[in-house]
């Protein structure tokens, strides 16, 4: 955000940006492979109906062994099968959809709160900012995951409920980036300039303080997928998640841990999924905060 | 200073106030009744009135909460409802080993992330930094129960070197804190590799090779010294993560700390161990983050307090 470090308010062509930034992204060797396990498990959450093998969901007897357990990878089914004889590979893959889609719901939320608080604390300040603030800290010192078990616990868990709990810990890391830089830019001159031109609170904040706070958003919300996957996963994997039978990561391993010493391979392959998926998010997010903050050039 | 620290304790105690309010709306909002669950399924009607109206749940929201706040004040925590004891006593039985776990992680990330910052800045863009910050972005994206079962996996059940769980020797210990310090070295890596390369890049450092040091003194004479201590000023902040971290860890292990006991109270809707366990843990967190801000002036004076 070079540009918008000096005095000129407006910013070059987005589509010309974002392709720059995109290059820049696959320039570089770790965000590269970032990117590629996101564009591969975003192609997977699509296109699951087609690329699963088994129906995920059927408990299939030839999925059992003679005395019942479940199969090791390997024939007819490529990683094995779990303990009711549901085949693996197409359980994380249906599981893909359930990360993402939590991933994408619950940071989206968290964004959308984040910034608000941030921005409408930053740029009003006095007693919105002391209030909201406040606020912000008290969550800070909430241990964030007995929150979301209790969260999570108070209402039946869906999909949408999961989200929502993840959202409520997750926002408030974003709103104070967003509220400390709002400050700051709020009493920078061509902000005062559209005040005292008579420009609306609404076009000051969307037309001239967004677009300044927009690489922020974009640096934290990137890693900020990479922490909800894995509070999906946790919540999950301690039962209070996503509920069976629809897959995924963290429940699969919760609905066979027992067995984790016979059958590792039922905990190998989704804890692999998660921090891979986790993995390429930070990485991707990571490169981001370099190429989109000049401060930081040649820190790293 | 000390304006600014009794500024700070009050804002503590606020922050303390404020999360006994929300986590009773909460926890009043839960919907299974606590009545229900110490009568039993069979209980009738009539008893599980006469249990909520012992229990003052018939009582206005308020009134609750001020009864509780009230006691809390004067150290009282309240009885649980499923186990015959005192909050506070169940508590006190489970720190010392939710203590010790967390001394022995603090010890593990500390080893684990201080030496991998330390290499990886000195053979900076190099192979070797390129390996340990992938692990350390790895360690940032693992789950705690993942790492905590696939360490059971190859170092209990495998090789058979450990416990498989539970809690009263020296191996038990091992492998959940490495599983909960494995987080933290992700990020006490990347912290010592950016202030090592800070304060390779001072002048002091230039000054130590100018009168002729060799480089392995300086290194450890000069630069570490310097480069640790913001890191170690960051102790506190870890506690948050702890404090989450040990709820995980401690069911995947079967370590018997206030981790363990917060699962327990949640399943069972144990309303009183779920409060006392949280506001233990959110003082732990408050008192870390004082602490933070407390060190960070005396460790470096430009960091001013207002």
């Amino acid at each position: 955000m070079s540009a918008t470090r000096t005095s000129d308010t407006r910013l070059p062509p987005r589509a010309g940006r974002t392709a720059g930034v995109i290059r820049a992204l696959l320039s570089r060797p770790r965000s590269a492979f970032g990117l590629a396990v996101i564009v591969l498990m975003v192609g997977a959450a699509l296109f699951a109906p087609w690329i699963m093998p088994h129906d995920p969901f059927e408990q299939s007897f030839d999925g059992l062994s003679m005395v019942g357990a479940p199969l090791p990878p390997g024939g007819e089914f490529p990683l094995g099968t779990d303990l009711l004889g549901r085949d693996l590979f197409s359980r994380l893959i249906l599981g893909t959809r359930t990360s993402l889609i939590i991933g994408v719901l619950a940071n989206g939320i968290a964004i959308l709160l984040g910034a608000g608080v941030g921005i409408a604390a930053g740029y009003f300040g006095g007693w919105v900012a002391a209030i909201l603030m406040r606020f912000t800290d008290l969550m800070m010192a909430f241990p964030a995951l007995l929150l979301a078990i209790v969260l999570a616990a108070i209402f039946q868990p869906s999909l949408l409920i999961v989200a929502l709990v993840i959202a409520m810990v997750n926002w408030v890391q974003m709103a104070r980036v967003i509220y400390t830089e709002t400050r700051s830019l709020a009493e920078r001159d061509f902000i005062q300039v559209q005040r005292a031109l008579g420009a609306g609170h609404l076009r000051i904040l969307l037309r001239h303080l967004l677009p300044h706070l927009l690489s922020s958003i974009v640096v934290f919300g990137t890693l900020g997928i990479s922490t909800t996957v894995l509070l999906e996963a946790t919540l999950s994997f301690l039962g209070v998640g996503v509920q069976p039978p629809t897959p995924s990561w963290g429940n699969i391993i919760f609905e066979n841990q027992t067995y984790f010493s016979t059958a590792p391979w039922l905990v190998f392959f989704p804890g692999a999924a998660i921090v891979l998926l986790a993995l390429a998010f930070n990485l991707v997010g990571d490169a981001l905060r370099d190429i989109l903050d000049p401060t930081l050039k040649g820190r790293h | 200073m000390q304006s600014y620290l009794i500024r700070r304790l009050l804002e503590s105690a606020l922050i303390l106030l404020g999360i006994t309010l929300v986590t009773f709306i909460l926890l009043y909002l839960v919907p299974a009744d606590p009545a229900r669950q110490i009568a039993g399924r069979s209980a009738t009607v009539e008893t599980v009135q006469n249990i909520r109206d012992q229990l003052g749940l018939n009582d206005p929201f308020f009134a609750q909460y001020w009864r509780y706040l009230t006691s809390l004040l004067q150290g009282d925590m309240g009885r649980s409802y499923l186990q015959r004891a005192e909050v506070s006593e169940l508590i006190a039985s489970r720190l010392p080993a939710s203590l010790l776990l967390m001394v022995a992680a603090i010890a593990t990330e500390l080893m684990m992330g201080l030496t991998i910052g330390i290499v990886a800045a000195l053979r900076r863009n190099r192979p070797a930094d390129h390996g340990l910050m992938i692990f350390s972005f790895v360690s940032i994206s693992a789950p705690q129960f993942v790492i905590g079962i696939l360490l059971l996996y190859v170092f209990a059940v495998q090789l058979g070197w450990f416990p498989i769980g539970g809690y009263g020797s020296f191996a038990h210990v091992v492998l959940p804190a490495v599983t909960l310090g494995f987080l933290g070295a992700g990020w006490y890596s990347r912290m010592m590799r950016s202030s090592m390369i800070d304060v390779l890049g001072q002048d002091f450092v230039r000054t130590a090779q100018a009168k002729g040091l060799g480089r392995a003194r300086i290194i450890l004479r000069h630069v570490i010294p310097n480069a640790i201590l913001p890191i170690i000023a960051m102790i506190g902040i870890d506690i948050g993560l702890f404090m989450s971290g040990i709820v995980v860890v401690e069911s995947v292990f079967g370590w018997p700390g206030i981790g363990q006991l917060a699962w327990q109270a949640i399943q069972r809707v144990d309303i009183p161990v779920i409060m006392g366990v949280t506001m233990v843990s959110a003082t732990a967190i408050v008192l870390g983050n004082l602490l933070a801000d407390l060190v960070a002036p005396m460790i470096d004076p430009r960091i001013k307090t207002k």
